[in-house]
């Protein structure tokens, strides 16, 4: 079958199953299956959904629009390093548009995008929730606070350089 | 024994809390120094962050702004010679360099928070924790609760302000076969922080407090709905969760009476409209976080269509002190009608951000400028903006106004979940409404016209006022649109959507038709309504600007007064940010 295949594809994959068998008979699973799917693919493919509908009895279409509601939820991979600014108030009135320009310029793309290499995808945030950092961004799990220009430009730089030599290593 | 212990919530963390937690370890490790390291949570101080504090029997030393670099002199000379670096330190038992800041604070929901170890249940209960869960089961029925809560007049923290015992006492009347308690930790508004500090730093509290509400109305299962942006918070409450398991807190029969009772995470997925309590049980039955109308209450049919309480994280830390400390000595503090403490999460243009509990009654002028020590490079007081987006603007020359329910609704504005966001002159008020509508427009769930259309209409004029190109009409529009999604709306997120445009209205028309007739910008912040100019005595020619110009537009010689050429200027504002020498100027 080729649900199963896609199943198979990634180790990561079996948390997923074991969720699957664990919360199908809960109330309520819906979401929290949709979360581990996601952790496993980094994004919830139309297959999974189709996958999940068969196995919870809800059709879709309606898993669709739960997806489609909630922020959380990717239907399309993301980059290898996710980009969140933050756009809470504390945020705004200490210069978040700022921030939000020069990411722009570093990345050559705006919010809800990936680069064309798949290195970075910037997408907004409405609170980090570390607002006397302000302004703030988090990259992965990393927390940059009190951002310059110059902050940002050496972030993403440094970055972009640990990635191209990790390449450049293997390639050796 | 020297206790060492390292602030480590989400701000400790972003400030380097984690190095220097283990820079610790490995100098105590191999200087074989005898010294217990550990972890807290939020100390309130977020300004002063990465924390440390250094305590034994008779002092203790708290450490500011540390840094891995900082910690071998402070292992050389605290521990090993026992002499503070007293530079470094911030407040000790002789003296306090913030006093202001501690002083004017009354902890009682943060009363663990930066004080114990949030992953030891011992620490919670050697501070008196789980006492009041079985003063309540040996000595109080249900109803002796419903009596101290209502009478110790808590309201609920979340923003609405019901009483919380009241809540109670329709949830116990309800009857069915099955209920259920709710702890709604989906704190969603930008610039709010309350709860997550207390989930981090004190997540026993609130899972007291949910069993002492479970007991009284009679449900044996209960749900914790926290924000997925909030991954410290839940491991800690996982965490604090298994503990209570283990000892028997949570499970059958607790503390030996016939009280049942077990506690479910559900993590939010990132909609700001789950914060509203029927939607927000939508979404744990793992539909669309839409809100329903009301009634029927929640009390009455909620989780499943059955008897639900549902209160947030805030209102259940303050009850187990209420029980154990008794209605009077909350009912003491605080104004006639709003009664105990208020956390607030204080930020943007203040010296001091950070997480603040405060007496009912303070006034703002005393949360500013007491306690949060004024308004960064002395500039000017312009308002402060309180409850998010459902919230609103109350000018500086209100500044005398006291925190109660009842005196901040008259103002137009809500008390909200504690939001408190600083202004100085350099905000504009138009930009702020703007930035809120869209944050408001954005998280519309779509089921009320004049919440998903209305608002989009109101953000689309503020859009245009704000580019310069506002028409005569557009302030009584706004305010028709505002009156239409007031009434309009099922739930809270729409009928309190156009509040921070209200306000702003009322406090600050001038500013609304200085944009729409002057066409300016009076605080020199939207970029299509100043330019920009260079102060031909500051400049040096550096020629900074030049290079980072994107069009062009300003030229000139090596250590000759550059020129701008204002018809090329894209306002992008980068030549301001760079020039260290203040010859760029906005007018």
């Amino acid at each position: 079958m080729e649900d199963v295949e896609i199943l198979e594809e990634k180790k990561e994959i079996l948390n997923f199953k074991v969720d699957l068998i664990n919360k199908r008979h809960q109330h309520g699973s819906l979401i929290p299956l949709l979360q581990s799917a996601q952790d496993s693919y980094g994004y919830v493919p139309e297959k999974v959904i189709h996958y999940i509908s068969e196995l919870v009895k809800i059709p879709a279409a309606e898993i669709y629009g739960v997806i489609t509601f909630y922020a959380q939820f990717r239907l399309k991979p993301m980059g290898k390093n996710i980009v969140r600014i933050c756009e809470g108030t504390a945020c705004h009135v200490n210069g978040a548009k700022t921030v939000l320009s020069a990411l722009n310029d570093e990345l050559g793309i705006t919010v809800g995008e990936t680069t064309d290499d798949g290195l970075f995808s910037l997408l907004s945030v409405a609170c980090l929730g570390c607002c006397s950092l302000a302004p703030v961004m988090m990259i992965n799990n990393d927390t940059y606070g009190n951002l310059t220009i110059d902050k940002i430009k050496r972030t993403i730089k440094k970055i972009k350089s640990e990635e191209l030599c990790g390449v450049e290593y293997e390639k050796n | 024994m020297k206790k060492i212990k390292v602030g480590l919530g989400t701000c400790g963390i972003s400030a380097g809390g984690e190095l220097i937690f283990n820079k610790f370890k490995e100098e105590l490790r191999s200087k074989n120094i005898d010294a217990e390291l550990s972890e807290t949570g939020c100390m309130g101080m977020c300004y002063e962050e990465a924390l440390v504090e250094i305590e034994d029997e008779k002092n203790s030393c708290l450490y500011s702004k540390v840094t891995v670099d900082k910690v071998g002199k402070i292992v050389n000379e605290h521990l090993i010679n026992g002499n503070p670096v007293s530079e470094w330190v911030i407040k000790s038992n002789e003296s306090c360099k913030e006093e202001s800041f501690f002083i004017n604070q009354k902890r009682i929901v943060l009363r663990n928070c930066g004080v114990i170890n949030p992953t030891i249940i011992d620490e919670y209960i050697s501070r008196d924790g789980y006492k009041a869960i079985q003063k309540v089961l040996e000595n109080y029925s249900p109803d002796d609760v419903i009596d101290q809560i209502i009478k110790s007049g808590l309201r609920g923290r979340g923003g609405g302000g019901f009483s919380t015992g009241m809540k109670w006492k329709f949830a116990k009347q309800a009857v069915a076969d099955k209920k259920y308690v709710i702890c709604n930790a989906d704190e969603g508004d930008p610039g709010a922080f309350m709860d997550r500090s207390v989930l981090e730093g004190d997540p026993h509290s609130v899972l007291e407090g949910m069993m002492i509400a479970a007991y009284t109305i009679g449900a044996d299962e209960g749900y914790i709905y926290c924000r997925a942006e909030y991954p410290l918070a839940i491991k800690r409450l996982r965490n604090a969760l298994n503990q209570c398991r283990n000892r028997g807190f949570l499970g059958e029969k607790i503390f030996g009476s016939k009280f049942n009772f077990d506690i479910k995470i559900k993590e939010g997925a990132g909609a700001f409209v789950c914060g509203e309590e029927t939607a927000l049980m939508a979404s744990i039955e793992g539909r669309r976080g839409v809100p329903r109308l009301r009634p029927p209450f929640p009390a009455n049919k909620g989780l499943w269509d059955k008897p639900t309480n549902i209160n947030n994280v805030e209102t259940y830390a303050n009850v187990p002190w209420i029980i154990l400390h008794g209605w009077q000595e909350y009912a003491s503090m605080g104004t006639e009608k709003s009664k105990g403490t208020k956390v607030f999460a204080l930020a943007g243009k203040v010296k001091r951000s950070g997480l603040v509990e405060v007496p009912m009654g303070m006034t703002i002028n005393e949360i500013v400028y007491e306690v949060g020590g004024g308004i960064k490079n002395d500039r000017k007081f312009k308002a402060v903006q309180i409850g998010g987006p459902s919230g609103g603007c109350i000018p500086a020359s209100m500044g005398d106004l006291k925190i109660d329910y009842d005196e901040i609704t008259r103002t137009g504005a809500i008390m909200g979940s504690g939001g408190l966001i600083i202004l100085d002159d350099t905000t504009c008020m138009v930009d702020l409404a703007k930035y809120f509508l869209n944050f408001t427009q954005l998280e519309s769930c779509g089921k009320c016209t004049f919440c998903r259309i209305g608002t989009k209409r109101m953000l689309e004029i503020l859009e245009r006022i704000t580019d310069g190109e506002g028409r005569e009409s557009d302030i009584s529009l706004l305010e028709e649109l505002a009156y239409r999604i007031k009434m309009g709306s099922l739930c809270g997120l729409g009928q309190t959507a156009p509040n921070p445009v209200l306000t702003t209205l009322k406090y600050f028309r001038e500013e609304y038709e200085a944009h729409i007739f002057d066409k300016k910008c009076p605080a020199h912040s939207c970029s299509s309504l100043i330019s920009y100019q260079i102060v031909e005595e500051n400049c040096k020619g550096c020629g900074v600007c030049i290079k980072v110009c994107p069009s062009g537009a300003i030229t000139g010689n090596k250590k000759e007064v550059h020129v701008l050429n204002d018809g090329l200027c894209i306002k992008c504002g980068k030549c301001y940010d760079v020039c260290k020498l203040d010859a760029i100027i906005k007018v």
